[in-house]
Order: C-alpha cells, then sequence, then structure tokens
C-alpha cells in the first residue's frame, strides 16, 4: 500500500488531488455523484462578504482544449454560506477550504474573520486572482506592494493555513510568490485562469458578455506547469499546482514540477470523476515505480 | 440533490428524421434510474481536438424493460454535428439524468404541448407521460417547412397533432402562436414549451397575459451541467440561477421574461 498522504503547512490531506474553486460548488454538488470524503479536499466555491449576483449570460465561451468563463463571482455572501450551507457539508470526510474574495482589503479581512471562527474549515485560500470581476480580485494579485498588503492584513486575522491563490497574468509570477510568501502566506495556489477572448466572427460579436475571460483547461497546461515550477524555486512554502489537469500523467507532471498537491478544476465540468481516477492513477503510478510514498515525486524532476 | 451518474452508452440506432434531425437510440449497460420529461443528459463528443465540452439533449424516450434511451439531436454546431456521426455500436458517455422534469399534470387537466425543432422531444416524452386522456392533450409542433418536422404521427395515441410551417407546407401556416389551437390558449389549464427562444417567449408572453400556468424548457449554453460552472445562469425573480440545476425546466412566473 503507497502513501498519499501530503502536508500543506498544518493541513494534511489523505492525498494530493484537491478539487478547484469555482468548478465543484459547495462539494455538494459532487455527492450526488459520488463520496467526497475520497478528495484530498475540496476548495469552495468562490466567496464575498456580500451577495454578488456576477456577470451578465453569456459567461461561458468554449475554445480550443478548452474554455473562457466571466462568472464573476457569483455567490451569497459569507454569512449565508455560513448559516446555509455549511451546517450541510461540515461533515464531509474531507478538508473544506473557503475560497475568500473582496474587492477591498476590508473585505477580505472581514470574510477571512468569520471564516476563521469556523471548526470545520481547516484553511483559506485568498483569491487575490479572480479576472472576472471589476474591483479588487485579480487588482491585488498582479502587483507585489497590493498582494503583500493583502496578504499581510489577512494573515493578522487568521490563524489557521493561509493559501495564497495566484494570478499568472503577471510579468514575473515568482515575484509575487516571494511577495506573499514574506507577508506569512503558507501556501501559493496556482495558477488561476488567463484573461482571455473569444469572437464570433460571422456576428461580430463577442462571446463573453464581458467581452474577456478567463481561460482554462488544457490549453494553458504547458504555461501553468512552467510557472508551477519556477515558483518552486523561488520559495520555501509548498506549492499547490493546477491549470489544465486531466489525468494522473498531468498530476504527477506537477508534483514533479514542485506541487506539493494539485488542484483539478475544468476536467470536472467534463466528468466529475477525474479527480478521483486521478487519486486511482497517481496510486498505481507509484506502485508501477516501486515508489512507497507521493512524497517521493515532489519536485523529484530528473534534470 | 439527487443521484447522478456518468456512464458509457452503446449506440443502438442512429436514425436520419430529415435533413437535420437525428434519432439516437442509446443502451445502458446498468438498469436505468427513473427519469422524467424534461431532463436532460449531457453527452461527450469525442476524437475532436475543437470540443472539449459535452453537449445537452432533452431525453426523448426512455424503455425501462430494454434500459435504452432516445435523443433527438437537431445538428446546430460542430458538437451536434459529430454526434449525428455516431454509429451502431459506438460508445458514448453519458452525464445523466440532469435537471428538473415537468410538472406532471393532474387528471382534471386539459393540456397544449408546444414544440420546435428539437424542442419536440421533451414535449412529446410529456405527452407519453401526461397520464392524461387524448382528448385533453393538445400537441402543437412549429417548423420551417413540411421537411424540418420529424414524424410524430405514432404520438397521435397520446393526443390531437397539430402542425404549423412557415410556409404553409404542412399543417397551418405560420408560428405556432398563429395556429387555430393556440388561439383556444384559454381553454387549456396548462401549456408547456420548449424549443427556440423566440417562440418560448411568444408562448409565454401569451400564457403570461392570460394567466394559464406556462413552463418553458430553457437551453442556455452550459459546461458541467450539474451546478458547478455557474455559466447557464438565467436572470429569475430569486437571482440568477442554474438552468442545468434549477430547470432546465421554469414556470414563466419565475422568469424576467
Amino acid at each position: 500500500m503507497v502513501d498519499l498522504n501530503v502536508k500543506i503547512h498544518d493541513l494534511e490531506l489523505k492525498n494530493p488531488v484537491m478539487t478547484a474553486s469555482g468548478t465543484s460548488g459547495f462539494a455538494e454538488e459532487l455527492t450526488d455523484f459520488y463520496d467526497v470524503g475520497q478528495l484530498g479536499a475540496v476548495l469552495l466555491k468562490g466567496t464575498t462578504l456580500k451577495n454578488r449576483d456576477g456577470n451578465p449570460y453569456p459567461r461561458m465561451a468554449e475554445t480550443a482544449s478548452g474554455m473562457l468563463n466571466a462568472v464573476g463571482l457569483q455567490n451569497k455572501g459569507i454569512d449565508y454560506f455560513i448559516e446555509n450551507i455549511y451546517p450541510r457539508i461540515k461533515e464531509y470526510n474531507t478538508p473544506l477550504i473557503v475560497n475568500v474574495n473582496g474587492s477591498t482589503v476590508e473585505e477580505y479581512i472581514e470574510v477571512t474573520e468569520k471564516v476563521n471562527e469556523l471548526d470545520k474549515i481547516p484553511a483559506i485560500e485568498l483569491n487575490i486572482s479572480c479576472p472576472n470581476v471589476k474591483e479588487g480580485g485579480m487588482s491585488f494579485g498582479i502587483s507585489c506592494p497590493s498582494a503583500e498588503a493583502v496578504t499581510r492584513e489577512v494573515r493578522r486575522v487568521y490563524d489557521k493555513t493561509l493559501i495564497v491563490k495566484l494570478s499568472p497574468n503577471v510579468t514575473d509570477i515568482t515575484e509575487i510568490a516571494k511577495a506573499v510568501e514574506g507577508q506569512g502566506a503558507d501556501s501559493v495556489s496556482l495558477v488561476n485562469t488567463f484573461l482571455g477572448m473569444a469572437i464570433d466572427s460571422e456576428k461580430r460579436i463577442p462571446l463573453l458578455s464581458t467581452v474577456t475571460g478567463g481561460l482554462s483547461g488544457p490549453a494553458i497546461k504547458p504555461i501553468a506547469l512552467r510557472m508551477v515550477w519556477q515558483v518552486y524555486n523561488a520559495v520555501k512554502i509548498p506549492v499547490i499546482g493546477m491549470g489544465g489537469i486531466m489525468n494522473a500523467a498531468d498530476a504527477i507532471e506537477f508534483l514533479l514540477a514542485g506541487a506539493t498537491a494539485v488542484q483539478v478544476g475544468t476536467a470536472i465540468f467534463k466528468d466529475p470523476f477525474i479527480p478521483v481516477k486521478i487519486i486511482t492513477g497517481i496510486e498505481e503510478y507509484l506502485t508501477r515505480h516501486k515508489m512507497q510514498s507521493v512524497n517521493e515525486l515532489i519536485g523529484c524532476l530528473q534534470m | 440533490m439527487s443521484k447522478k451518474f456518468v456512464e458509457d452508452f452503446k449506440v443502438a440506432e442512429n436514425i436520419a428524421l430529415n435533413s437535420s434531425n437525428f434519432l439516437i437510440k442509446l443502451v445502458s449497460p446498468k438498469k436505468l434510474p427513473d427519469i422524467k420529461p424534461g431532463q436532460f443528459v449531457n453527452i461527450e463528443v469525442k476524437n475532436s481536438d475543437e470540443i472539449f465540452l459535452r453537449r445537452p439533449f432533452s431525453i426523448f424516450e426512455i424503455d425501462y424493460q430494454k434500459n435504452t434511451l432516445s435523443l433527438i439531436i437537431k445538428i446546430l454546431g460542430r458538437g451536434s454535428k459529430k454526434l449525428t456521426e455516431l454509429k451502431a455500436g459506438d460508445t458514448v458517455n453519458l452525464v445523466y439524468p440532469l435537471g428538473k422534469s415537468f410538472t406532471i399534470p393532474q387528471s382534471d387537466d386539459r393540456i397544449l404541448l408546444i414544440g420546435g425543432g428539437s424542442g419536440v422531444a421533451p414535449m412529446l416524452f410529456l405527452a407519453k407521460e401526461s397520464g392524461l386522456n387524448r382528448e385533453n392533450v393538445d400537441i402543437l409542433l412549429g417548423a420551417r417547412s413540411r421537411e424540418d418536422h420529424v414524424d410524430a404521427s405514432e404520438y397521435s395515441k397520446y393526443g390531437n397533432l397539430h402542425f404549423t410551417t412557415e410556409d404553409g407546407s404542412f399543417g397551418e401556416k405560420g408560428f405556432v402562436i398563429h395556429h387555430s389551437v393556440f388561439q383556444q390558449i384559454n381553454s387549456y389549464s396548462k401549456v408547456y414549451t420548449c424549443g427556440p427562444d423566440a417562440m418560448m417567449r411568444a408562448v409565454a408572453k401569451t400564457a403570461k397575459d392570460e394567466d394559464i400556468f406556462c413552463e418553458v424548457s430553457l437551453e442556455n449554453l452550459m459546461a458541467c451541467g450539474f451546478g458547478v460552472c455557474l455559466c447557464c445562469i438565467e436572470p429569475t425573480q430569486k437571482g440568477n440561477l442554474c438552468v442545468c440545476t434549477e430547470g432546465p425546466v421554469f414556470n414563466i412566473k419565475e422568469l424576467k421574461w
């Protein structure tokens, strides 16, 4: 029996496969298919202080080997989550991680303080990389001073595992990673979606109501993998890798590039069982290569 | 929330109904779960670099004895086109059953079912499952021309069939809202519709003006089909709702139409 356990700061995971925020709802949607207790962790849908309706329809466009989305953080706000959703999901046998969003530093702090009170939420993912909101979101994640400021302020009010989710829409992602590490981030997760665009040439109109949106899926995997590799070599905190992971081989590539854990996102839209299949696939890989622990893979790219 | 499955089906047959509509019958290796009219499947389109996401289709027919599920696929784009090329014996992967069904009529209801395009499929399914005597069921199907209509004659045992064509080549000339049975909309206790957006909006407007119960089945673009991507939203009285989980069937009173 191989050992799949990994550790992200204080957070112990039974395996390195998480589902990405915005692709697995509040975990309960996945329970219509299987027991979410099999997953390493579930990143819950991005949550803000107040209700957000998100962007107008259409919010999605299929592209070559991927898709664009412009959901815009539709959610009912942190209080609704705490009162209505949290009681239903808190007994799931997997770590549930809240993806925290805000338009201002104060909003990030207020949401974090509320989440800090929830016993069954062992970590937050600070989202400073949403490309689909007019205020806040990615604007915090594309400059070192603003990424530092929001991380520092959130760190002050949060005593559990703090993961910061980084945007790939920057000149040098390692600078942002080092900046948030310097302010007390326990881990970084990367990458969020790439800002992209699609046009209907016949109608001469953009396919998204917001014109631009976030690109995800296998189309972005090589770039995401490169960024994980760069960040792994630049920081000491654990890296959580994501971007176009569709199968176990993809996930193992991210582990080899230095990710301690991975998040599976857009693949879930194709098949909600993919995260579970990846766990089995990693197990088989370790057995086949006569390895005892998944930790033998992390950052072990042969050069 | 209800149990959903991801499963490989075998194509039993794929029949061209006319130039743009195909009837695809799929066999499940397992016993089918209970499936109601209005629910849909999300099908994987294989062997295509440019088609990344699944394609949603309303369920047309179910045979619980033979474990078959049939769909009417109308060619609308590259995904549906590719699916119509499926051959008997091919394997297709389905996420199903998805969405909420139409409200099943009560025994004293008199219903009007209005279908257009691939929206004909759930209307005929509902006619079959309505549990009503055929004299209390009117089925009104609209298409551009005679050759765009699918043969629905088998469904005359479940309701009275009526047709419109835009060019007058079959049934009454005009859109469904111009048909003589639609002019009698007040004689129905429930009206159901599925088809092109413009058709459903026209039906809904009259039903709303006349204050008649009316359900529509929406076809918003979607990625996942089970409520996690939040892409297929429809603005409603309760805010933006996912068509895939809160719909695809909506009472028109819930919508902002």
